[in-house]
């Protein structure tokens, strides 16, 4: 069994784990491996064959499979940077001590001095938004299907109904459409969507996709292969409202219900985990409860832009390899970031500040959808920072930066909340 | 008339109870085959059913029920060993949440006694809350039966049939039994959708349709009913909020009870109710039974943890009219039934055959059993369930074990290939699913599926489009449309 060390090992060679590669490489670390468990790297961008990525990363833009490119070429020519694809880690110990298999090398022990979390995220499925009926061939999470379509070159059906407008979903409708599938609704529990506006407009209104919101799937028919689904409208509460079902028939349901963060080895290694964003609590710096592990990314909260993911993974390696180089300035003081009214989720959730201050940038999420009103970023009950909000919406992250100065100011307690009414 | 073959006994029906009989045959000098009419076996009851192997205190002193649960439990502690089968002798709790309750405990505990089972136990609330942390505070106490225990019902019914075939037996799937064919009063074999088999005996283990079957040789003596139950299954980070081992509430007149279990692979799961219907192939969930399992859970549990539900199925049950399993000959000789096999069928199983055998017995006189009977199953590898050495060793030998497909469940290419090639290996995405695990875990699939669907193709030499999930209409993919090609 081969026994392989380094001072930086990236688990996942998604956006996040390039992109924390660079960095850690760009900050002077020269002993890096990522372990990428798909044929290739790139993550799940290689499937997302659509543009509409890297505008605020790369300033331009570009198409999924573009962007990993992008993220590719940045790190090779390398030989400090050393990628292992088609490479599943199936264990990491508190010791930094990495079980990981492939079929070329077999099984692999690995040690890193310091590991980066980058696994992703994987899709909420049937089973666990409980939709009851028959458990027909015929339904896929979106994901799954966009793989199938665009990189092994099947379709996963004919006429298609999307439960949940999340951008997968909207993104899935019209390359479902533009294969000359008939996408017959994409149905929302929500009253509001959970895709990006202008998901909404390029992939539904421009090839008249009915968005049907408040509704949902209250039945599955088909014995072999899906033959159509029974909708409900659903009330406040979102519960299914008697009297209002009506059927669609379809082969195919695509489920776009959210996204889990997968962090399977995150829990093996009882690392402090956040109940609603799903991912391990970290500082400002993608420091998790465990020293010399980071996350980054989406194994950390869900994002809706892999731009953010890019430059929250570049913090992480950069921490990582000053980590390794004994060049990190410890720590003055810890502040607890809280959220207040209106923000559901807020990253990180620690900021650990040294004497000299250090930039922070929060990623915030609200709990519903707002209009006009003010982001306040409280310290100790002082507001520090403000910022006018024209539009609020749950599937949009709000990124606020929090200059070095500042933080040397910060208390022991930082509140994030909304101010209605401005 | 034509044969296509001509056996000394027929087996009608590839579940626990067919294969655990054809299993039984296989031990004498006799030429037996199993029909069974899905692309797998196992696909009916024993596919979606609790999963436990009972102690026996539930079923009425001297029913069959009864006779066979504890005999039937006891047999597959050998089993357990030759087959190489996946069973956690757990032991079971009947919690009760009142004095009436309690009540029906001592009485439960002095039938248990009388079906023979043993070292029950009626435990107080601090024991049983030793046992079970997570149950509620205000339990009064609970049955303690040690011998009962948690399996995989599939795998079970596949190592019989692989341990009847490697001592002679021949399994037939896809094969359905249009008639039985009769010649006076006794049997003269089957008519299947494959052709016709000349055979001394029939043995109906058909399930639900063990009266339909019957019928077809003018036997009306018993009738089968489905009685439907649910189940919610979680993933296994829910585990430690729910129970360790097997939980059930005080039954009532009606019903066994909602319980709340582990499966042997270390999920969870609530369910089943029971609903009778008329329909024998509707295995829908509904949102009403849902929210009954999940209210009934919370009677003993006060945080189900339903977020982390990975899937929610239903399995229907084969309920006769007699209430009791039916395991003698027919009203045309010849022609046995193993039919009416509810819970604790999968108990029972190992028991029926035996009995199944002994009618034959004593209706073939001169039957012999063979000396080299092959009594071990090679038992498939399982790459997460080795240690790393052995995985390393596994790799080295033959790269596809290094290449994890299913990363929920950390299975392998190798295994999944090794599944489909097997002694009734896997023809479809479920029957892949079935054996190794790739699917059944919190991703239901959704990365591995495609992954597996191509396998499949490549493995079997048939184009992906053509790949199904189970039934003959079930196909997964179809192929890209060609450039101004209309939508059906």
């Amino acid at each position: 069994m081969q026994e392989l060390e380094y001072d930086i090992v990236i688990i996942g060679g998604g956006p996040a784990g390039l992109s924390a590669a660079y960095s850690a490489y760009e900050n002077g670390a020269r002993s890096i491996l990522i372990i990428e468990r798909d044929f290739e790297l790139g993550g799940i961008l290689q499937q997302c064959i659509h543009n509409g990525f890297g505008l605020h990363h790369f300033k331009e833009e570009l198409t999924g499979p573009g962007y990993a490119q992008r993220c590719i070429e940045l790190i090779a020519n390398k030989p400090e940077i050393v990628t292992m694809v088609d490479t599943m880690v199936l264990d990491i110990s508190t010791e930094k001590k990495i079980i990981a298999v492939s079929p070329k090398e077999g099984l692999m022990k690995i040690t890193g001095k310091t590991i980066i979390l980058t696994m992703g995220c994987r899709e909420r499925t049937r089973g666990a938004i409980r939709i009851p009926g028959e458990r027909p061939a015929g339904i896929f999470t979106a994901g799954a299907a966009q793989r199938m379509v665009n990189m092994v070159g099947y379709l996963p059906g004919q006429k298609i109904v999307i439960l949940g407008s999340g951008d997968i979903g909207l993104i899935m409708a019209r390359r479902m459409s533009l294969e000359g599938c008939k996408v017959q609704a994409v149905l929302e529990i929500c009253p509001f969507s959970n895709g990006l506006t202008r998901n909404i407009v390029q992939c539904l209104q421009d090839y008249e996709i009915p968005l049907l919101l408040a509704h949902t799937i209250t039945e599955i028919h088909g014995k072999d292969r899906l033959t159509g689904i029974t909708v409900s409208k659903v009330d406040e509460n979102m519960r299914p409202i008697a009297g209002t079902e009506f059927d669609i028939e379809c082969d195919t349901l695509l489920l776009s219900v959210g996204l889990i963060p997968e962090n399977e080895l995150s829990r093996g290694l009882h690392l402090k985990m956040h109940p609603l964003t799903n991912g391990p609590i970290v500082n400002q710096r993608r420091t998790t409860s465990l020293p010399g592990i980071y996350a980054a990314g989406n194994v950390v909260h869900v994002h809706d832009l892999v731009d953010f993911v890019s430059d929250e993974a570049e913090i992480a390696g950069k921490f990582a390899a000053l980590e390794v180089q004994g060049k990190v300035c410890d720590a003055l003081r810890r502040t607890e970031v809280k959220t207040g009214e209106g923000i559901r989720t807020c990253v990180p959730q620690i900021l650990d500040i040294p004497a000299e201050g250090e930039a922070v940038r929060l990623f915030m999420r609200v709990g519903a959808p707002e209009r006009k009103v003010k982001l306040e970023i409280l310290s100790d009950g002082q507001v520090i920072l403000n910022k006018l909000l024209p539009v609020a919406k749950p599937s949009e992250m709000i990124a606020v930066d929090i200059s070095a100065e500042k933080t040397k100011l910060m208390g022991c307690e930082l509140t994030v909340r909304l101010s209605r009414g401005v | 008339m034509n044969f296509i073959k001509n056996v000394d006994v027929v087996v009608v029906g590839g579940g626990i109870t067919g294969t655990a009989i054809l299993r039984e045959l296989s031990k004498y000098s006799l030429k037996c085959i199993l029909v069974e009419k899905e692309p797998d076996l196992a696909l009916g009851t024993t596919k979606a059913n609790s999963a436990i192997i009972h102690s026996g205190f539930d079923a009425p002193f001297g029913s069959q029920k009864a006779l066979t649960n504890v005999r039937g439990n006891r047999l597959y502690h050998e089993l357990q060993g030759q087959l190489g089968l996946d069973i956690k002798w757990l032991g079971s709790l009947v919690v009760a949440v009142n004095d009436e309750e309690m009540e029906t405990l001592k009485d439960l505990l002095v039938r248990g006694i009388k079906n023979g089972v043993k070292n029950l136990e009626i435990l107080d609330k601090e024991a049983t809350l030793a046992k079970e942390p997570n149950l509620k505070k205000d339990i009064k106490g609970a049955l303690w039966a040690p011998s009962a225990g948690v399996c995989w019902p599939f795998d079970i019914a596949l190592s019989f049939a692989r341990c009847a075939v490697q001592n002679g037996a021949e399994v037939l799937t896809n094969c359905t039994v249009n008639k039985i064919l009769t010649e006076g009063d006794k049997v003269l074999g089957v008519d299947t959708s494959m052709g016709s088999i000349k055979a001394k005996y029939v043995i109906n283990a058909a399930g639900l349709s063990a009266d339909k079957i019957a019928a077809t040789a003018g036997d009306n003596s018993f009738t089968i009913h489905p009685r439907k139950g649910e189940y919610i299954l979680f993933d296994k980070t829910a585990s430690e909020f729910l129970v360790k081992g097997i939980v059930f509430p005080t039954p009532t007149k009606t019903s066994k009870g909602i319980l709340i279990c582990t499966t042997v692979h270390g999920n969870t799961f609530i369910g089943p109710n029971a609903h009778d219907q008329e329909d024998k192939d509707n295995k829908a969930t509904t949102s009403m039974g849902m929210e009954e399992i999940i209210a009934s859970s919370r009677n003993l549990i006060e945080n189900v943890p339903l977020g982390a539900a990975i899937t929610e199925f239903s399995g229907l049950r084969a309920v006769s009219n007699t209430g009791d399993f039916i395991i003698q000959e027919g009203t045309v000789k010849g022609l046995i039934h193993a039919a009416g096999i509810q819970s604790p069928g999968l108990s029972a199983a190992p028991a029926i055959a035996e009995e199944v055998v002994e009618l034959i017995r004593t209706l073939e006189t001169g039957l012999l059993l063979k000396r080299n009977f092959k009594a071990i199953v090679a038992k498939r590898k399982v790459f997460s369930e080795l240690k790393i050495d052995e995985q390393s060793k596994l790799c080295s030998e033959n790269t596809l074990y290094g290449r994890i497909v299913c990363r929920c469940e950390t299975v392998t290419e190798g295994e999944i290939v090794d599944a489909i090639h097997e002694t009734c290996g896997a023809k479809t995405l479920d029957g892949v699913k079935r054996r190794t695990r790739a699917g059944m875990g919190r991703c239901q699939g959704g990365f591995c599926g495609p992954k597996v669907t191509q396998i499949l193709a490549r493995e079997l030499g048939i184009p992906v489009t053509e790949v199904l999930k189970e039934g003959s209409a079930s196909k997964m993919f179809f192929a890209k449309k060609e450039a101004g090609e209309e939508t059906k």
